[in-house]
């Protein structure tokens, strides 16, 4: 709620503030061809002269219950969640949103997934050959990883894989995986291998600190006291004990990345929702910006409420007793 | 043959547990640490012996180094420890690992931080169970319970599923017994079982661990600062000072006739309820050496109001640890007849 009041009043009033008023807000709407009585007519009906309480009152009502568009001619109507119409295409905002929401799932399900393991076990096992070449080593690649920026690693691993090597399918090839499974996970290879590699170089570093210190417990030492196998020591009770702060940014990672993860969507031409805000700021497409924004926060919340659950697994301490 | 025999008996060690000349060096950047500094001592099955020094003076690290516990790579440790006839020195890792919680197990000093906060009290006991028996779950939660109840704890059935934090300190050390013991051990090292612990509680677990040695008969060292706790447990006791031991006895040897200046010290510095309240504790002065540094001589000589008497051999020579009669060992230059003289009229009087 409070997310979607403040979203959109700054989202109402930045364009005013720019100069922007009903009518050149409404000339989005009707063409530029149309007469002056033609904009004034549509701002009127869609509202741009009421006060910007009434405009989100509105909004928010569209969002809950659905509401319905009189352009004069006729009556259309947008069924709930409404979150309005684009200025270019005249469509309504939800449906696109929809279609594009599966695409950045996709994506971020495989990339989180992908960087969680290697980035986790590589911390780990830094963290247990701590000073060795391999430790270094990682943490040097690690280094670049969260240095080099998506459009370069991207776009080399496009150019290596895809256009060189033809591994991978190209930019552009995305296929939903209810239609066909094999091309999906082909056409998202590399979009995963490429964002995984930004994020776990973070998490390798993470864990590799958290595991330095849970190692260095006591309860570490019971366990080996116990005579239980390293193994079972290093990842019962060590990585165990250096989860929480990595779940923790997980958590926000994962729910960053379902609003759009906008370079990269933008690199391999995946038509997710960072592509399709970003079409929507180029465009100066208000409504699509709104959506975008909505359904981000929307996401980076329920990612975090998960969160907190999950704490309570993990950490029986949280438990309320 | 005969010499064979001979042989054979030295390489299989004299005691249950036959500490020899163990050494426990760290390198490090300012110079070689040297935390134990050639420890011998025997102990046999149901017996108990005390190893009491001040901190820093190598008494947890010869316990870990016992249990293959020493941080690995970055220890020297030379000696020879065998336990029942087995050298664990020379051992494998994964040698000592399979004894390790089975035939030597180890209690700690803060149960709170020794324990997983994570798992419940039962989940670790049962760990450490399964490890060394191949049974299933049911039998080791069920062995998990009997051993909660052996160790006092009240509702054991439903105490299983607690986790550490609900548990109160006291409670926690139990569950840490009931942990250590539940493979049936025939080494307890407890490294300051009860210094977290309140006085009250103290007791308890000291008797606690006094009924169990009886009723498993295994052997226990005792490590501690504390000599009330010595005095309550053990047999024998060691005092180390420095990374070695300065005097090993009987602990009616160490409190009626002790011979160490050092051992002195720790006698004047220990509260007693028989004594008058107005009386000052005696503290030893200075503070224990770095372990990189140790004094030239016997360590001990900067702190030792008796150096002087020796006409400068405490500066030079390092003393050995010698029998002064009845398997009590000293390790100072005063003649017996200054140490008797020096005990009678200084500090008996005193304490």
């Amino acid at each position: 709620m409070i997310v979607s009041a403040i979203t959109f009043s700054i989202f109402y009033l930045v364009p005013r503030l720019a100069g922007a008023t009903p009518e050149t807000l409404a000339t989005r709407y009707v063409g530029r061809a149309a007469t002056e009585e033609t904009v004034k007519l549509t701002a009127e009906r869609l509202g741009f002269y009421d006060p910007i309480a009434v405009q989100y009152w509105n909004w928010a009502k569209g969002v809950v219950v659905g509401a319905e568009y009189d352009y004069g001619s006729g009556v259309e109507s947008c069924p709930a969640p409404c979150l309005g119409y684009s200025f270019i295409t005249k469509q309504p905002v939800w449906p696109e949103l929809l279609d594009r929401i599966p695409v950045t799932l996709s994506l971020a399900a495989g990339a989180s997934l992908l960087w969680l393991l290697a980035g986790v076990a590589t911390g780990v096992l830094s963290a247990l050959k701590r000073g060795s070449i391999f430790d270094r080593g990682a943490m040097i690649i690690a280094l670049a990883g969260v240095s080099l920026p998506i459009f370069f690693t991207g776009l080399l691993s496009l150019a290596i894989f895809s256009y060189q090597l033809g591994w991978t399918l190209p930019g552009g090839s995305y296929t939903p995986f209810t239609e066909n499974p094999v091309v999906w996970s082909q056409s998202l290879i590399l979009p995963w291998i490429t964002l995984a590699f930004l994020f776990s170089a973070q998490y390798a570093r993470l864990t590799r600190a958290g595991m330095l210190e849970t190692m260095n417990e006591d309860f570490i030492r019971t366990a080996r006291a116990k005579g239980l196998p390293e193994r079972t020591v290093v990842v019962r009770h060590g990585l165990r004990g250096a989860l929480t702060p990595i779940l923790t940014i997980f958590g926000l990672d994962v729910g960053l990345l379902l609003g759009g993860a906008v370079l990269t969507e933008k690199t391999f031409s995946l038509p997710g929702l960072g592509k399709y805000a970003v079409d929507g700021i180029v465009a100066n497409d208000l409504p699509k910006i709104l959506g975008v924004t909505l359904v981000a926060a929307v996401f980076i919340i329920l990612a975090n409420l998960v969160v907190d659950l999950l704490y309570a697994v993990i950490d029986p301490r949280v438990r309320n007793q | 043959m005969s010499s064979d025999d001979s042989v054979q008996r030295i390489e299989r060690g004299a005691a249950f547990l036959d500490v020899r000349d163990l050494k426990v060096h760290f390198p490090t950047d300012d110079g070689l640490v040297k935390s134990v500094d050639g420890i011998s001592f025997q102990l046999e099955r149901g017996k108990t012996l005390g190893i009491v020094g001040e901190s820093g003076s190598g008494k947890s690290v010869t316990s870990l180094s016992i249990m293959g516990l020493h941080k690995r790579g970055v220890a020297q440790i030379s000696g020879q420890v065998f336990l029942d006839g087995q050298e664990l020195v020379s051992s494998t890792p994964d040698e000592v690992r399979l004894l390790r919680g089975k035939r030597m197990a180890m209690i700690f000093q803060d149960p709170l931080s020794a324990m997983h906060p994570f798992y419940t009290v039962g989940q670790q006991i049962i760990e450490a169970y399964r490890v060394h028996n191949k049974v299933s779950k049911q039998v080791a939660r069920k062995h998990a319970i009997e051993m909660l109840d052996r160790v006092g704890i009240p509702q054991p059935d439903k105490r299983v599923d607690a986790y550490p934090h609900q548990f109160s300190g006291g409670m926690r050390q139990r569950a840490m017994i009931a942990m250590a013991l539940s493979c049936d051990p025939d080494l307890l090292i407890a490294d300051e079982p009860t210094t977290a612990l309140d006085v009250t509680v103290q007791a308890q677990i000291l008797d606690l661990i006094r009924d169990l040695q009886r009723e498993f008969n295994s052997a226990v060292i005792i490590i501690t600062h504390d000599l009330g706790v010595v005095a309550e447990l053990a047999d024998d006791i060691q005092v180390m000072y420095a990374g070695r031991a300065i005097e090993y006895g009987t602990a009616e040897e160490i409190f009626e006739s002790p011979q160490h200046p050092y051992t002195w010290g720790l006698l004047g510095s220990m509260p007693r309820i028989d004594r008058e309240r107005t009386e000052r504790l005696i503290p030893i002065k200075g503070t224990p050496p770095s372990l990189i540094n140790v004094p030239k001589g016997c360590a001990f000589n900067p702190r030792c109001n008796y150096a002087h008497l020796n006409g400068g051999a405490s500066e030079t020579d390092r003393p050995e640890l010698l029998d002064v009669g009845a398997g009590h060992k000293v390790a100072c230059h005063l003649s017996p007849g200054e140490r008797a003289k020096a005990w009678e009229t200084d500090i008996k009087p005193k304490l």
